[in-house]
């Protein structure tokens, strides 16, 4: 038999993370209804899934080439968008489903228990599925483009996963003030718009950091996004050598995504037992 | 009688009125709030706003119970509910848990229109806390309680609400927690279902499971809970053996024969019309304290039109006895009497020439749509009474225990 439960106000749920474990099916279960009835009722169905990457790669190919950003030489300019592109999508979609898992799924915060993590969480397993199909695509382009990448290419699960921490610890804090102030639900799109253009996308870190024209403190400002570091390594770990990683800027980024990951979770946690109260 | 599987003390939960009207904060009011705030020092928010949905409460629950929860509306009884189930957190005191705890606070949350009838069974019951071995293993069960077998694969969008009902309960009623709460929820579907509803849950609490289960059906918590617990204005009245408590409940129901609907807040409806008032009265306009067996009786609804044309106004009047059982239905739809404009009225009357209702409390629902928009919903709006009266100018009328209405008939030996 499990230990009693306590209920008393502030009480700190010592079962918390257990219990998530123990919920890892309900988890499931609707990340599988998101992606089951998102293509209910549509003529072209899973087409879908790839229409969306397959333009935005266009037209972030278009962008990169009109303005003539650096491209190493052997390396075509659609991959070198493509892997960019990728992760970037990664943590717009990840950042975007977090933040509004909970107001989303008001109708089961206010009825059922279950650790709240499981609906942010849910929404990342549908990004992943959203990813993987991305990634065939980028396949399917180094096989046309016949680039074999180097051994690097093992640590992209790394990058893969820290797109994802990084959207996570952001989208949860916004998910949890999204509850209380409806306020946030604006603030996402601006975030994933803006986000683009202050990330290595259509352009490459190189033409930031070798840049003579832009300041140190404005240089490190950029390293401070967290998704620089998933982008560069994203394009380290398919080119090697062709697109070195800026080190200091990497690490610089990396702490930030931690933090705010840490952070996001921390809030989420403290929050969360109010929600039902006000959602 | 086992052990204490629930253990509450001093149990109490505040909210703050504000946000229930508004379901969510403006960042700009709190920014505005702390700026003032910071203006006028000292000033701090209304305590007026502030209630206690449940307070001191001190109750004790052990293995293998049937508690039935009662009290009028407003009396906590969801929000006890929700506080064990750990979907909102107690605000003072504190209560024990001992046990695996499965509520059903509503018929099919987490149902989703477009998914089939199968794929929401595997949805609503993860969401309830079954595992995906668990569901398989009793999918059969399901399947056939529900009775939508030929139904399976169509999306529940285009079920009727009678089959979307059935096959949520279904679900439901496959759970096999140590603690099962429910809420009122056999208030919806028909009334056969409703007897296979509870004649389910016997079954599942005569296999030694605690069961907590709230209604305003008396006959159903008779039939079902061996000891019930009366909450009254957020406070536990008293916790006992049901027929006492019941009796206890049955005492307090206050009397008077009009409610003040107005100001209600639990009402439902696009606000076409807005119903303000119920009083009992005679066919010439005069005015009644209860209403009394054979004779004429008026149930007069004074209402607000809305902004819109009020068209095809419909009003129906669901009659319950004390014990929430639903035994008369009154609607201008089943007389036909529709009324197509209805703008510059302000009262509907029903005219019911020889009261058949036996003496004693009746509880009413009351249902209104414009247009075939559902305009205002009032779930118990209130209470009237009915005095004993000479229906068969014979001066008897049949004993309280035999039914809640009479009828005309006569006898024939032949």
């Amino acid at each position: 038999m499990q230990p009693p439960v306590i209920l008393a106000p502030g009480a700190r749920n010592k079962q918390y993370w257990s219990d998530l474990w123990r919920y890892r099916g309900l988890l499931g279960f609707l990340a599988w209804r998101d992606v089951a009835v998102r293509y209910k009722q549509t003529a072209m169905g899973v087409l879908w899934a790839l229409i969306r990457p397959v333009i935005t790669l266009a037209a972030m190919w278009f962008i990169g080439w009109l303005f003539g950003s650096t491209v190493p030489a052997g390396v075509p300019r659609i991959l070198l968008v493509a892997a960019a592109t990728m992760p970037w999508q990664l943590f717009a979609s990840v950042f975007d489903g977090v933040a509004n898992s909970m107001v989303g799924n008001s109708n089961l915060v206010t009825k059922v228990y279950f650790p709240r993590l499981v609906l942010p969480l849910s929404t990342v397993v549908v990004s992943l599925i959203d990813m993987a199909i991305s990634l065939a695509v980028l396949v399917v382009l180094m096989a046309l483009y016949r680039y074999l990448p180097g051994p690097e290419v093992l640590l992209l699960p790394v990058f893969l996963a820290l797109a994802v921490l990084a959207a996570l610890g952001t989208g949860l804090y916004m998910a949890a003030l999204n509850v209380k102030y409806r306020d946030f639900r604006y603030v996402v799109p601006i975030v994933v718009q803006f986000g683009l253009y202050v990330t290595p996308v259509a352009f490459g870190s190189a033409d930031v950091y070798n840049n003579p024209s832009i300041p140190a403190a404005l240089k490190f400002l950029y390293s401070c996004n967290p998704m620089v570091s998933v982008i560069d390594g994203f394009r380290f770990s398919l080119f090697g050598h062709e697109m070195p990683v800026h080190w200091p800027g990497f690490v610089v980024s990396l702490a930030v995504s931690l933090l705010l990951l840490l952070l996001g979770i921390r809030y989420f946690r403290r929050t969360e037992k109010g929600f039902a109260d006000i959602i | 009688m086992g052990a204490p599987i629930i253990v509450a003390q001093g149990l109490g939960k505040k909210f703050t009125l504000g946000a229930k009207r508004e379901p969510y904060t403006a960042l700009r009011e709190v920014i505005g709030r702390k700026a003032r705030a910071l203006l006028s020092p000292g000033g701090k928010a209304k305590a007026g706003n502030e209630f206690w949905a449940l307070k001191d409460l001190d109750f004790s629950i052990n293995e293998g119970d049937r508690v039935g929860i009662i009290g009028r509306n407003g009396a906590g009884k969801s929000t006890l509910l929700k506080v064990i189930s750990r979907i909102i957190d107690p605000t003072e005191g504190r209560a024990e848990i001992r046990g695996r705890l499965a509520s059903l606070l509503e018929v099919g949350t987490g149902f989703h229109p477009e998914l089939s009838g199968r794929e929401n069974i595997f949805l609503n019951g993860s969401i309830l806390g079954m595992s995906r071995a668990e569901i398989t293993a009793r999918f059969d069960e399901i399947v056939a309680f529900s009775e939508v077998e030929r139904f399976l694969d169509t999306p529940v969008k285009r079920y009727s609400s009678g089959m979307y009902v059935r096959l949520a309960f279904a679900v439901a009623a496959h759970l096999e927690p140590e603690i099962l709460v429910v809420d009122e929820v056999l208030a919806v579907g028909d009334a056969e279902f409703q007897r296979k509803c509870i004649g389910k849950m016997k079954e599942v609490s005569s296999g030694g499971r605690t069961v907590l289960f709230v209604s305003h059906n008396m006959a159903a918590i008779q039939n079902l809970c061996n000891t019930a617990m009366y909450l009254r204005h957020g406070k536990l009245v008293v916790q006992g053996n049901t027929p006492a408590v019941v009796a206890e409940y049955l005492r307090a129901t206050d009397a008077g024969p009009s409610s003040d609907l107005a100001a209600r807040m639990d009402r439902q409806g696009n606000g076409a019309v807005r119903f303000t008032d119920f009083t009992l009265g005679t066919p010439d306009g005069g005015e009644l304290a209860a209403a009394q067996t054979g004779s004429a009786v008026v149930f007069r609804f004074d209402f607000q039109p809305g902004p819109g044309p009020v068209n095809n106004l419909h009003l129906a009047m669901g009659i319950d006895d004390v014990y929430g059982q639903r035994i008369l239905h009154l609607s201008n739809e089943t007389t036909g009497q529709v009324f197509a404009r209805a703008q510059e009225s302000t009262r509907i009357s029903i005219l019911v020439p020889r009261c058949p209702l036996l003496p004693g409390t009746y509880g009413f629902t009351l249902f209104s749509t414009v247009n075939g928009e559902v305009a205002d919903y009032i779930f118990n709006a209130g209470t009237f009474h009915v005095e004993s009266g000479d229906f068969f100018g014979t001066g008897r009328l049949p004993a309280g225990d035999q039914g809640a209405f009479t009828t005309e008939h006569s006898f024939i030996l032949s």
